[in-house]
């Protein structure tokens, strides 16, 4: 079972040496295991501390996250991290790329060659084993990036604005292709994001941070709604003209235009 | 002109002008040939060197002696330096610790090291080898460090991540990130390395080029000073030619990654 849970947790950055910056403050979040959230809220709200810190690569100040009942306090391949800028290993090819992970594991060569026929064919990117990260377009490279942090069989998979350096198209491809892959392959998902849209298509629920300090503002349910109205038999982009899914995602963006207010 | 010659025939004009001056200074009588001996007194006193034992050996003997030494401190001072700056450049702690240290350290000409070189590892390949090393240490460690430093975090962060523990960290990342760098450090390691070990010779050891330019002052023969200086100057030029090729390739494949 890889539920998350954040029991109350707050951050502080800059202690003892200049001013102290209160990130996250008594935050309180649990997610089933299995289950896939997203959060949004606007920057500076500590949405990518908080993920940081599920990861284990931030510690927080106060309180405590445990993923499987067990308490984080480094980064392990039970939580693999999904990066904005892909972070591919540029000297590695696609397969040692997809591979890492599994090394870390101690998975046989046959395992590994399995789990890059698999994930290539998953991807439609057959015949690119070898080629390197800068031979591949961005969604490519995102791809792979997937690829490596789901080969290396995590409870729970952490995504950090991963299609955010995408163009508009390849992003949309890459939404449905990720709702494809976490039905056929159930994982404890904490996606963060600042495309509304992005965040109620993928979540079961949204988590809205609001900032200074950050905190949840509010926690907003969408499995209920994707169910009944059968969002994942139909292709993202009529999904996203049904009034199911433009009454939530109005629901999300108010409460994130209510304390952005001033800003725009 | 300068636009219809290409570059290698001006550096050959100029190597042909240089030594035809100094060439024609000592034939003319100008200068006298015991002050400073003429390019062909050189090359004639080179070949003897390689045909008749010289202070207990052939030329190419001091010379594959002397380059033995060489290695042998390069690689000991890359094998050492290299991790070490790249554990630096990775963690906080180990910089702070070492930085003061080093700092006096690099600072300390690796000639300064040759009695103590002779004290604790003696005369005959331990300590020339000691004086290398200090020689080709710094830029061992510099570089290496600085490369580690330019490793994207969220690279080493995607490998924690993913289960790597700190070796794998070191080895799949910091080493290959850092490879560029690292290159170009040990090309200028190779550098100040052959230059200490010439120095070392010239006080320690019974055999080298180093050993044979000192025999060749004591025996009154500035050709074979001379001579040695050539030796000297000619290798050190083909081991940075086969660095350069090798950083080159390097950074073609690093290139646009």
């Amino acid at each position: 079972m890889s539920e998350i849970v954040i029991d109350n947790v707050g951050k502080v950055f800059g202690e003892g040496g200049g001013r102290p910056f209160l990130a996250i403050d008594g935050v309180d979040l649990r997610v089933e295991d299995r289950e896939v959230i997203s959060v949004v809220g606007p920057s500076g709200c500590g949405k990518t501390t908080l993920m940081r810190m599920v990861a284990g690569l931030e510690h927080p100040t106060s309180g405590e996250v445990r993923v499987g009942g067990k308490r984080v306090t480094g980064p392990g391949p039970d939580r693999a991290v999904v990066f904005q800028q892909f972070a591919l290993f540029p000297w590695k090819t696609v397969r040692e790329n997809i591979t890492f992970g599994m090394r870390s594991r101690g998975a046989t060569k046959a395992e590994r060659d399995a789990a890059v026929a698999h994930y290539l064919t998953l991807m439609k990117m057959e015949g690119t084993e070898d080629k390197y990260p800068h031979q591949l377009s961005g969604g490519m490279q995102q791809r792979v990036a997937i690829a490596r942090s789901y080969a290396t069989d995590p409870g729970v998979l952490l995504m950090d604005e991963p299609f955010g350096a995408l163009d508009a198209q390849t992003r949309t491809i890459m939404q449905e292709e990720l709702v494809r892959l976490t039905n056929d392959n159930p994982r404890t998902v904490m996606f963060i994001t600042h495309s509304v849209e992005e965040a109620v298509y993928l979540a079961d629920r949204v988590v809205v941070m609001a900032r200074n300090p950050g905190r949840i503002r509010e926690i907003i349910d969408v499995a209920t709604t994707r169910k009944a109205e059968k969002w994942s038999e139909e292709p993202i982009d009529d999904v996203m003209e049904m009034p199911s899914f433009t009454h939530l995602r109005g629901q999300v963006w108010r409460l994130l235009r209510e304390q952005m207010g001033s800003d725009i | 002109m300068s636009e219809r010659l290409p570059l290698w025939a001006w550096s050959a004009a100029g190597l042909i002008l240089f030594f035809g001056l100094w060439q024609g200074a000592v034939s003319s009588g100008a200068v006298s040939s015991f002050v400073l001996p003429s390019p062909l007194e050189v090359l004639e006193r080179m070949w003897k060197l390689m045909n008749q034992p010289f202070a207990g050996a052939l030329l190419h003997e001091h010379l594959l002696s002397s380059f033995g030494r060489f290695m042998g401190g390069f690689l000991l001072a890359a094998v050492i330096g290299v991790p070490l700056g790249l554990m630096m450049g990775r963690f906080r702690l180990l910089e702070d610790i070492v930085t003061p240290l080093f700092e006096g350290y690099r600072y300390v000409a690796p000639l300064a090291w040759v009695p103590f070189a002779a004290l604790w590892f003696g005369t005959g390949i331990g300590g020339p080898i000691m004086v290398i090393f200090t020689g080709a240490f710094a830029p061992c460690v510099i570089n290496a460090y600085r490369g580690a430093r330019l490793v994207d975090s969220y690279l080493i962060e995607a490998a924690q991540t993913h289960g790597a523990s700190e070796f794998r960290v070191a080895r799949e990342v910091l080493l290959p990130g850092a490879l560029p760098s690292i290159v170009a450090g040990l090309r200028i390691a190779a550098g100040l390395g052959w230059q200490s070990l010439i120095g070392a010779e010239l006080i320690v050891v019974s055999s080298g080029i180093g050993f044979v330019m000192v025999q060749g002052q004591s025996n009154l023969s500035p050709s074979t000073v001379m001579t040695a200086m050539a030796v000297i100057g000619l290798t050190g030029l083909l081991i940075d030619i086969g660095l350069r090729q090798i950083e080159s390739r390097v950074r073609a494949k690093w290139e646009g990654r």
